[in-house]
């Protein structure tokens, strides 16, 4: 195996007093999709967030243990947190586009971060990014429209594609696909298989076959724990905890 | 569930003792019904009463103001004949300026006399002390004026305006009745109302200078209390961490939103005139001590603008890597603006008809020229209206609610303009 991406080692994330996460060691590589898996309110999300410090928002939270993103420490004083998040990107639950137009959504991180001099380049990322999103052929006559007025599913992809404008390394999806129906979903699956190996993908989600479909690697967390962690085809197959065993075969969660 | 992990599975179906479908036609049941139809109505009818009272306040209010103030915007005129016998040439009035040369010309006592010659001795009480610029007007407009015998209309005395408007006194009544038969009598339009400042006759007072004086003020309230409110409610919202200090500071603002006014006036008049020595009466004054009552209702309308913007904004804009100032400036100020902006247009309609706080600072001096600068003594717009109220002549009556429907007016046209900037700058979801 190619060295890891990311190396989280003996994590754990307080919010106040209370432990969210109880130290958890994970490795991601770059050309792997990982998914997390487990019942509501088992600390997954909170996990992907320390991943690109999204948690500095939250003022009671605070995170102990190292997270290495290409072996820097991403928590030492020295990482600049806006770079980590160009190169760490990140889809939320629901799709939030700005309220701006198409290209405006796909145009700000590069605009923000100068990755572009000439407004043609501009236009080259914005193309390329939706592209890649799966979402050029759909808007490519609209781009002026707002980012709001699209359809759920087309939004998730919109989130996508402004989420690699910016060329991160890797991208952090919170249970991309709660909040959209089947078909929707179906096209999300298929933009993370095209996407995987040009990012490093950790994805958080409540769907076990989704977590199936789409991940080499499989997390189970179960109460702030990393309970199980291996091969997606072993977890679902032969789980080695008990604990894993009872939530993937539905007796919980 | 933290050692039973799997919850007790339902054990057996022993369903409970069979319900037999609910009867919907029971007498009871057609109660209920009726008694819930009834509620919808009173409540209907009595929300439909609420707004009705309050347009009929409201329509009420205009109403008077208009059917009272309407007549401000109207003069009497006296036709009078005169024939300026002045020692001046036509070419001097374009040359050297018409108001020097004739008011140097005795141009006053021409108009007393030819007043004296037309209707008598006491002639020239009949007519309005302004009575002679309505003359200059005419002979600056057509200097031929000066050479020939003519008929000037001029504006009457403020008791035969009064009188000729059908509220004077008894004798001023039969003068009017007199001039009416001789046909002297006329009405016009007071322009010189718009465009002229205070005086102490109610036929030559103008609402201008009060005007100006609001504009400069409100000027001054905005530059000062918008940037400091916005940037205030910006900080405490996104960057000020959540502790006591700044659950005090929280508290502290709301109290100073409900503050009487009279005391920002006093704070005024102790610190911008007393301690620093700006000039009294002055907008600039006026406009500082205004600041402070409004800055708090910004921060107020701000900050719940800024609370309203979603979070899963902030959380993309984060996401892609911008700032906390990017985010702040690109996405959560344009969001909130359309609020903020209501807000503020609130926070200076209140200023624009605030009284008490001026009268502190000196602002309710007579003021007989309209500022230039911001540091000259004037008036508002609610203040002139205070003072002509108190007037004694009857004259200023109409004067008052005249001046009552050109604030109303202001106040209009504010509210319009931050309706126009709410739908300019609002974001459909």
């Amino acid at each position: 195996m190619t060295t890891p991406k990311i190396t989280a080692r003996n994590v754990s994330v307080y919010y106040g007093a209370t432990r969210a996460i109880d130290d958890v060691s994970i490795d991601v590589t770059q050309d792997e999709v990982v998914a997390f898996i487990g019942p509501s309110g088992c600390g997954k999300s909170t996990f992907l967030r320390t991943l690109n410090r999204m948690n500095d928002t939250v003022p009671s939270a605070r995170v102990e243990g190292e997270i290495y993103l290409d072996g820097e420490d991403i928590y030492a004083p020295s990482m600049d947190v806006v770079q980590l998040r160009a190169r760490v990107g990140m889809v939320f639950q629901k799709p939030n586009p700005f309220p701006k137009s198409i290209y405006e959504n796909v145009a700000y991180g590069p605009r923000i971060h100068g990755l572009t001099h000439a407004k043609g380049e501009l236009d080259d990322i914005v193309e390329g990014s939706l592209r890649r999103a799966g979402l050029w052929d759909e808007v490519k006559d609209r781009l002026t429209d707002s980012g709001t007025a699209l359809s759920g599913g087309q939004q998730q992809r919109l989130c996508i594609a402004r989420a690699i404008a910016v060329d991160p390394e890797v991208i952090l999806m919170d249970e991309p696909c709660s909040a959209l129906d089947p078909i929707a979903t179906a096209k999300i699956e298929e933009l993370i298989h095209e996407l995987k190996g040009r990012y490093a993908i950790v994805i958080v989600t409540h769907n076990m076959q989704q977590a199936a479909r789409v991940s080499q690697r499989t997390a189970f967390f179960h109460l702030g724990h990393l309970v199980e962690f291996g091969a997606t085809s072993d977890i679902f197959t032969n789980p080695r905890a008990e604990r894993t065993k009872d939530y993937i075969t539905g007796r919980y969660g | 569930m933290n050692s039973a992990l799997v919850p007790e599975a339902p054990t057996g179906n022993s369903e409970p003792d069979q319900r037999r479908p609910t009867d919907w036609t029971t007498g009871a049941s057609r109660r209920r019904t009726r008694r819930r139809y009834a509620a919808e109505r009173r409540f209907r009818l009595m929300g439909l009463a609420a707004v009705w009272l309050s347009v009929g306040f409201l329509a009420f209010l205009l109403m008077s103001m208009l059917w009272q103030g309407a007549s401000g915007f109207v003069e009497t005129r006296i036709t009078l004949p005169i024939a300026l016998q002045l020692d001046i040439t036509p070419d001097r009035v374009v040359v050297r300026g018409a108001d020097l040369a004739l008011a140097g010309a005795g141009i006053e006592g021409a108009v007393d006399a030819a007043a004296t010659a037309a209707y008598g001795a006491g002639g020239a009480e009949l007519l309005s002390d302004g009575a002679w610029l309505h003359v200059r007007d005419a002979v600056e407009a057509d200097p031929t004026l000066l050479n020939r015998r003519a008929m000037i209309d001029v504006s009457a005395a403020a008791d035969i305006d009064v009188a000729a408007k059908g509220e004077g006194t008894p004798a001023a009544e039969a003068q009017v009745a007199k001039l009416a038969a001789a046909g002297a009598l006329s009405r016009g339009f007071n322009l010189k109302f718009l465009t002229d400042a205070d005086s102490t006759d109610s036929t030559r007072v103008g609402i201008w200078g009060a005007f100006k004086g609001s504009l400069m003020t409100m000027i001054v309230t905005l530059a000062l209390a918008f940037p400091v409110g916005v940037f205030a409610a910006l900080y405490l919202e996104e960057y000020a961490p959540k502790n006591r200090w700044t659950d005090l500071i929280e508290v502290s603002i709301n109290n100073l939103a409900a503050v009487p006014s009279i005391i920002f006036g006093l704070l005024g008049l102790a610190v911008f005139l007393g301690t620093f020595h700006l000039p009294r009466s002055a907008p600039l004054v006026g406009g500082l001590t205004l600041a402070l009552m409004t800055m708090p209702v910004i921060v107020i309308a701000g900050r719940n603008a800024i609370k309203g913007v979603p979070p899963s904004i902030r959380d993309a804009a984060l996401a892609v890597g911008a700032s906390p100032v990017q985010v702040v400036f690109h996405h959560v100020l344009p969001l909130a603006l359309p609020g903020i902006l209501t807000g503020t247009i609130i926070g200076m309609a209140r200023a624009l008809g605030e009284t008490a706080p001026l009268l502190m600072i000196g602002m309710r001096a007579f003021i007989a020229a309209p500022p230039d600068r911001i540091t000259d003594p004037a008036t508002v717009l609610p203040v002139q209206i205070f003072l002509w109220s108190d007037e004694v002549n009857r004259g200023f009556v109409e004067k008052t609610s005249a001046a009552i429907i050109v604030l109303l007016l202001f106040l209009l046209a504010m509210n319009g303009f931050a309706i126009y900037l709410r739908n300019r700058f609002e974001t459909r979801w």
